[in-house]
């Protein structure tokens, strides 16, 4: 495979590769490439970040005072459920597969591009369609129902655009699952001669569970959500009351997918974390096995706990005792996962680089997350935690801290070879640090009020709420900072970054051993894999560390390189 | 280095570019396409789910309600579908033996039977709205009411049902359990044409996808000349066919007790 070398004396060819293969609109616009794909995906996305960003701002404003600042009570409502909705639906569930798993699944299993391209373009317009109609109707008439759309409020009551709204989510959810088929075509048949399932890089296992659960799971919501639409249209009685139907139901459905869906948000990220763990303390991940069964574990369990939701919905006593105990059943495989990785890192030779620190970050927010679970898993627990900011503070630990810290460090991995430029490594480590203390200044604090029973989805509160409110909206404009500061370096870097060349991490895994950026078809020739997995060398002789900061040392290691023994 | 690489070399025109031979596109799009029937499964699964549970929570008012289905007309359309799935089978044979007339043959009768399948539908909802049996704020239901009162009606004393004890409420008036059973029998025509509306859609996506299949093997066009995409819409053909084999016998023959 090629090294980037020029012969001396040649003037050096400005080398094709993905971004630079065509320049017009719809060169990008009907591109089948799944690295352009990824780009366009990853456009979007970070738009639509803003969008559930400028929401939760105006929220945690008006939280800042018992008696509200500036919103009137229907458009808080509309604003909580509409940053629920582009966070969760437009923002959290695609994250990292449509961006990082798109640009990077056929780069690690040495494949040209994803079994169906085409497919996988038509998911990124359903995915704009279904967004721009979903935001469009929250910003004209907006919906107060929150994420959950609980019937018979959102198909009897709500006075909104609720139709609309749902037509958007529907569409998403389709793009979704056609990215979840994608994948698992993909990753059954188009790995590299050589390449086992055993050798696969952890980020593949994690995004083989994750497509398992969105093609089980995401034509439930989309079946449950077409119901409620035409309901309030039809009348057909599913889920109201007054017809003889059953609200309960619609909880069923909804948590049988929303449950396993925050796996789909959380599951990526590990595999993300993963990657950086190994790479930045250059050692083969402790348990390869335990780790990618866990993630299929996790994906078979997830859905049989949705009920830990409903303990307060009226099901019955028993189910719910049920669910309590498999709920603390699917907490080990994620227990064993951050063991695993703690393992890794112990007797590694740390490498303390800015995706480092966000993979860091990750294991420590995910822990807190994670353990809060449990306190909620518990039916005593939870009946009395049950719609306080504790349940919010659980789950953005977890989505937040988890999900969104998995998805920047990712980014900042693996933005060389994304670009063929390097961030800024210092600014990258100061966003890192900000992130980090601005995410937990914004959130621990509402663990608090939620045991002292502050309730969710309010705006007027007990004035003894007031100081804890008021650090918890000053956490938030400090994690305001730290998302601004990256995409400011990030659009820096596109122009004045350093040169990255092929592996500026030294990093095992078929998708450094390929120009940065990639070319159009990813390798110039089918690799053909000989090695194990994460084959990182045992000692420190053979494993020179680049300065980061040179950008000689950087461009010294080229493409092509089989991993030294 | 060239761009082109040595694996484009041998080349069949079949062969999409992201693959590296035709046993992997064939195998890479089989496995798609039983992904994507398992999205469907869960799909309907869901609304089967829903079913299921009113079912056995009003089975008298369901009982009585499916009277009002034509059973003939269902039973008309169960052949029809069969019929069809036959001769899409015998197009997919066609197709692996490169028998082009053949495939034409069998693919254009499978589709008249799927345009007989939506034309005595059409009949058999155009005969519900003129009975106003269409959920809405027409309904309206004439037929029986069972005798027996639900499970999931009666006023257990004590136990809290729907939005307020004692019974459901719309607005301020109580209902009593006869209104409230024809309350039900709309539910079983809302889940009615749902499922069978959800089903019907599926076969107008069959019909588009079919025709133009045919549409591009009469034009000797390249992407047809091998068997597999034959196959696979053969096996979404079948699909259908297996959903409508499980909505008839719930819809329209109902056990009686
Ligand atoms: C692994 C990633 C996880 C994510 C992304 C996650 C996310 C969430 C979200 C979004 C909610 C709130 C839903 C709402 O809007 O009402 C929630 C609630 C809940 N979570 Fe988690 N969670 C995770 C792990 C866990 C674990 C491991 C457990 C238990 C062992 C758990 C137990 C619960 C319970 C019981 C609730 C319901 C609380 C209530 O509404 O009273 N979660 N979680
Ligand atoms: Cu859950």
């Amino acid at each position: 495979m090629s090294v980037q070398t020029a012969t001396p004396g040649a003037t050096e060819q400005p080398r094709t590769h993905y971004l630079n293969a065509g320049h017009t609109i719809a060169s990008w616009l009907l591109t089948t490439d799944h690295k352009r794909i990824a780009i366009l995906y990853m456009i979007s996305i970070t738009i639509a970040f803003f969008i559930g960003g400028a929401a939760a701002a105006m929220i945690r404003i008006e939280l800042t005072s018992p008696t509200g600042v500036m919103l009137e009570h229907e458009t808080y409502n509309k604003m909580f459920s509409m940053h629920g909705i582009v966070m969760i639906f437009l923002f959290l569930i695609p994250s990292i597969p449509a961006v990082l798993g798109n640009f990077l699944i056929p780069m690690m299993i040495g494949a040209k591009d994803l079994a169906f391209p085409r497919l996988n373009l038509l998911s990124w317009y359903l995915y704009m369609a279904g967004s721009i109609l979903a935001v469009v109707a929250m910003i004209t008439g907006g919906v107060d129902t929150g994420w959950t759309f609980y019937v018979p409020y959102s198909s009897v009551y709500a006075n909104s655009n609720v139709v609309l709204v749902i037509c958007g989510a529907f569409i998403v959810g389709f793009s979704s699952i056609a990215t979840g088929i994608n994948f698992i075509a993909t990753i059954h048949k188009m790995r590299a001669p050589g390449l086992t399932w055993f050798r696969l890089p952890l980020f593949v296992w994690a995004h083989y569970a994750t497509s398992i659960i969105i093609v089980l799971g995401t034509p439930v919501v989309a079946i449950t959500l077409a119901l409620v639409a035409v309901e309030r249209l039809f009348h057909i009685g599913v889920f109201d009351p007054a017809q003889g139907g059953d609200p309960v139901l619609f909880q069923h459905l909804f948590w049988f997918y929303s449950h396993p869906a925050v796996y789909i948000m959380i599951l990526p990220s590990m595999g993300v974390v993963s990657e950086m763990i190994t790479c930045f303390s250059r050692r083969k991940p402790f348990g390869y096995n335990f780790i990618a069964f866990s993630s299929l574990a996790i994906a078979v369990f997830g859905f049989l706990v949705w009920g830990h939701h409903m303990f307060v919905s009226g099901q019955s006593v028993y189910l719910g005792i049920v669910f309590s105990v498999l709920s603390f059943v699917v907490a080990v495989p994620s227990a064993v996962k951050t063991f695993n990785w703690t393992a890794t890192m112990y007797k590694g030779r740390i490498w303390f680089t800015a995706p480092m620190l966000y993979a860091l970050g990750f294991i420590g927010l995910f822990t807190i997350g994670g353990l809060t679970g449990l306190f909620l898993a518990a039916m005593a627990t939870d009946v009395h935690l049950h719609d306080t900011y504790f349940v919010i503070a659980h789950f953005h630990y977890i989505m937040v801290g988890g999900a969104i810290m998995g998805y920047m460090g990712g980014l900042h991995f693996w933005w060389p070879k994304m670009t063929g430029r390097m961030y800024p490594e210092s600014w990258a480590k100061l966003a890192a640090g900000i992130t980090f203390l601005g995410y937990n200044l914004t959130f621990f604090p509402q663990f608090i009020m939620g045991l002292q029973g502050m309730t969710r989805r309010y705006h007027y509160y007990p004035e003894e709420f007031q100081a804890l409110n008021v650090l918890s909206s000053a956490g938030a404009s400090i994690l305001a900072v730290g998302y601004i500061i990256p995409l400011a370096y990030f659009l820096w870097s596109l122009w004045y970054g350093k040169k990255a060349g092929p592996n500026p991490w030294r990093a095992a895994g078929l998708e450094w051993m390929t120009d940065s950026p990639p070319i159009t078809y990813n390798f110039e020739k089918t690799p053909i894999v000989t090695w194990e997995a994460y084959e990182y060398p045992e000692n420190e002789e053979d494993d020179p560390l680049p300065d980061l900061d040179d950008e000689d040392q950087l461009l010294a290691v080229g493409s092509g390189e089989a991993p030294k023994r | 280095m060239s761009l082109e690489a040595t694996a484009h070399g041998t080349h069949d025109e079949h062969l999409a570019h992201q693959f590296e031979d035709m046993p992997q596109q064939n195998d890479a799009y089989l496995v798609g396409m039983w992904a994507f029937l398992v999205t469907e499964i869960m799909f309907f699964g869901a609304l089967f789910t829903a079913y299921m549970i009113y079912r056995f929570t009003y089975p008298h008012t369901f009982l009585d309600a499916h009277r009002e289905l034509d059973v003939p007309l269902g039973a008309i359309n169960t052949f029809v579908l069969l019929t069809s799935s036959l001769f899409v089978a015998l197009g997919v044979r066609a197709a692996q033996l490169g028998n082009r007339k053949g495939v034409l043959l069998w693919l254009s009768l499978t589709l008249l039977c799927a345009f007989g399948f939506l034309g005595i539908k059409a009949v058999e909802y155009s005969h519900k709205f003129e009975h106003n049996l269409v959920p809405g704020s027409n309904f309206r239901y004439e037929g029986k009411l069972p005798t027996q009162p639900d499970r999931g009606l009666v006023d257990t004393p004590g136990v809290q049902r729907g939005l307020d004890a004692g019974g459901p409420m719309i607005g301020a008036v109580r209902l009593g359990s006869g209104q409230m059973q024809a309350q039900s029998v709309q539910m079983f025509f809302g889940l009615y044409f749902v499922m069978t509306g959800l089903h019907a859609l599926h076969v107008i996506v069959g019909i588009l996808v079919i025709g133009f299949a045919v549409l591009l093997v009469a034009r000797r066009h390249k992407s047809v000349q091998y068997f597999m995409p034959i196959e696979l819409i053969g096996l979404y053909w079948h699909f259908v066919d297996i959903v409508w084999i499980f909505l008839f016998p719930l819809f329209y023959l109902i056990p009686q007790g």
